[in-house]
């Protein structure tokens, strides 16, 4: 009785490891088939010769595989210099939200000021505003400034709208370095901002990739400001919509996976800042 | 080598003031204990020596130098804190090498005093880990060897042993008390412990609402507390105290009468002695047992003096039982006499 007590909760114990382990892996294969099966069809019909997209029963295997499609969107007027700004814009916005958001962040973690609750629920409600009702006065401001039609003006704009996210991130993470780690560093001969850089930034960088990869998907995938306060120099979003309904089904098949792909190299690049940054068992 | 030396130093959070101009001198080499419960301001007072806290009057001193205004990498001291603060993106040899690199040590140098630290506290195996794959006691370790390569003159401990099980603990004290015979390091050690504090200070300043009560060598403290507190906060059990009235030379309590300090006519006392300073047998403590604990090595009795409850040590085979009558005598040169209203001691300290 008592030798056999303990082996029947050991034994009850591991079968809930498994459960737990059966129904977390369900519920990322699902997430993962939610965000895939579109993905792998819009990639399916970028892939097919045009005629095969207007074929039904549509085939779920790449059985007319051509570049066709692909080549033509690639080609046609305006794509490739769009493709150019998105990703000049989206990596200023990256670096310019950072170095605007991740101090801000800093700060809101370690130091009590005066004004910070304040600061903290403006933050917030910065993000309550709907870009729409921002966008003609912004538009009529840039006109002003002489920035319209410029991507400056778009960098500005995603810049402002990724800021309070990155704020909000990168206080959290600044927050789970303990303050003790950066005293330490200072005891032992670094400077304030010395124990910032060697040790509160490195320890930090899985919450600034973070910060970074919903910097990049946000303004790549922005196109309500890009299309008001651009024209003829606009980002990928904002040319894929204006061309979006003079052009053939395949056209916007090929445009919308056109769009994906950066954004999977970009996950994929920053993803191993994101996990397990400092050899195993952390 | 250094002496430390705190000058009038005051420091003020918002209302309150964790320290109230402190005087403290320790000496070159000394290992001198910061003891009191929490709050007492003995951290406070050990961050503002490192440079981690500004302190808003009097001065710092480490050897000749004023450090008051000094950032903490250049008052050349080195500091192990309570939860280790070992850095967990670097591996145990780069954690090590922290303080070294910083100074602009040659790779050479680093490499060997980064050896011999490792083997002064058995962390050679260790080196090419992770501070994640280490025990707690292996990251204190690190933590304190971190500290000693760089050969500050100055060390400061906050509570260095506090997150470690109680076998380990005791372990680790003694590793501590070896390291400091070695390196002979001027040390200044913050502990709640007072175990901790008797058995590893030179020295021990006791610290209470920001201010030292009792500065003296640990069995001085143990012997001749300075006030009641000291007495309660200092021994385990603490020392007893029993309230008494002066009267030509005697004290007279509700269930005893003993000789007492000369001099102190109709003043309200208590009688201070130590559980283990009471004789058991013939006595003028007249007592009743409340409960016997054997504790293995002795016995320790709960007795009812009057309506006071003191503790004693007995003999581990002693034959009393619970609701026996007895009759006690504390050692004469062991009694602390007190001064009831005030808690201070009253006879000076030998």
């Amino acid at each position: 009785m008592t030798a056999a007590a303990p082996t029947l909760r050991r034994r009850t114990a591991s079968r809930r490891v498994v459960l737990d382990r059966v129904l977390l892996y369900t519920v990322a294969v699902v997430l993962a088939l939610w965000t895939l099966i579109p993905i792998y069809l819009v990639a399916l019909a970028a892939f097919s010769e045009r005629s095969a997209i207007y074929e039904f029963p549509k085939p779920l295997l790449p059985t007319r595989f051509s570049t066709d499609t692909m080549s033509f969107f690639v080609n046609s007027t305006g794509v490739l210099p769009s493709v150019r700004n998105s990703i000049i814009v989206a990596i200023s916005t990256i670096v310019l939200g950072l170095v605007i958001g991740a101090p801000a962040g800093y700060a809101l973690a370690r130091f009590r000021f005066p004004g910070r609750d304040g600061f903290q629920v403006g933050v917030l409600v910065s993000k309550m505003f709907p870009i729409a009702i921002l966008s003609i006065p912004l538009a009529v401001t840039f006109i002003d400034l002489g920035l319209y039609d410029n991507l400056i003006a778009v960098i500005l704009v995603h810049t402002a709208m990724v800021l309070p996210f990155i704020v909000i991130v990168t206080s959290g993470v600044f927050l789970a370095v303990s303050r003790e780690l950066e005293e330490a560093a200072q005891t032992l001969g670094t400077s304030r901002f010395g124990a910032f850089t060697r040790i509160a930034l490195p320890l930090a960088l899985p919450g600034l990739a973070a910060a970074a990869i919903f910097s990049f998907v946000t303004s790549w995938n922005e196109v309500f400001a890009a299309t008001i306060l651009t024209v003829r120099n606009t980002t990928l979003p904002a040319q894929v919509l204006a061309s979006l309904n003079i052009s053939p089904l395949y056209f916007r098949f090929a445009g919308g996976f056109f769009m994906i792909i950066p954004s999977l190299f970009f996950i994929f690049f920053m993803r191993k800042y994101l996990f397990n940054l400092w050899g195993p068992g952390r | 080598m250094s002496s430390v030396a705190f000058e009038s130093v005051r420091k003020i959070f918002g209302k309150t003031v964790a320290l109230k101009d402190v005087d403290l001198l320790v000496r070159d080499g000394e290992f001198m204990v910061l003891l009191g419960p929490s709050g007492c301001g003995k951290t406070t007072l050990l961050r503002c020596l490192a440079g981690l806290e500004r302190i808003d009057a009097g001065t710092v001193r480490i050897g000749d130098r004023d450090v008051s205004d000094l950032p903490p990498r250049d008052r050349h001291i080195a500091m192990v804190f309570q939860s280790y603060a070992v850095f967990p993106h670097m591996k145990v040899y780069d954690n090590i090498a922290f303080g070294l690199r910083m100074r602009n040590k040659p790779k050479a140098e680093v490499e060997r005093r980064v050896k011999e630290g490792a083997a002064l506290l058995q962390l050679e195996p260790f080196l090419d880990r992770y501070p994640a794959q280490l025990s707690g006691g292996q990251r204190q370790r690190v933590a304190v060897a971190r500290a000693i390569v760089t050969d500050a003159p100055v060390l400061l401990m906050d509570e260095p042993l506090s997150n470690l099980d109680a076998l380990l603990r005791l372990h680790a004290r003694a590793e501590l008390k070896r390291l400091h015979g070695e390196v002979k390091r001027t040390t200044v050690y913050v502990t709640h412990d007072q175990i901790e504090a008797l058995s590893m200070g030179d020295r021990i300043a006791v610290m209470r609402e920001g201010q030292i009560v009792q500065l003296d060598t640990p069995s001085a403290l143990y012997d001749r507390p300075a006030d009641v507190f000291v007495g309660s906060f200092i021994g385990s059990p603490p020392m007893n105290f029993l309230r008494c009235r002066a009267r030509n030379g005697t004290a007279v309590g509700e269930a005893f009468e003993v000789p007492g300090p000369p001099g102190m006519d109709g003043k309200e006392m208590l009688l201070g002695i130590r559980p283990e300073n009471i004789k058991i047998g013939e006595g003028p403590l007249r007592g009743r047992v409340l409960v016997v604990e054997p504790l293995g090595s002795h016995a320790l009795l709960t007795v009812m003096v009057g309506n006071e409850s003191i503790k004693v040590v007995a003999p581990a085979d002693t034959a009393l039982r619970a609701d026996e009558e007895l009759r006690l005598a504390p050692e004469p040169h062991k009694v602390r006499w007190m001064d009831a209203a005030s808690g201070k001691a009253l006879t000076a300290p030998r």
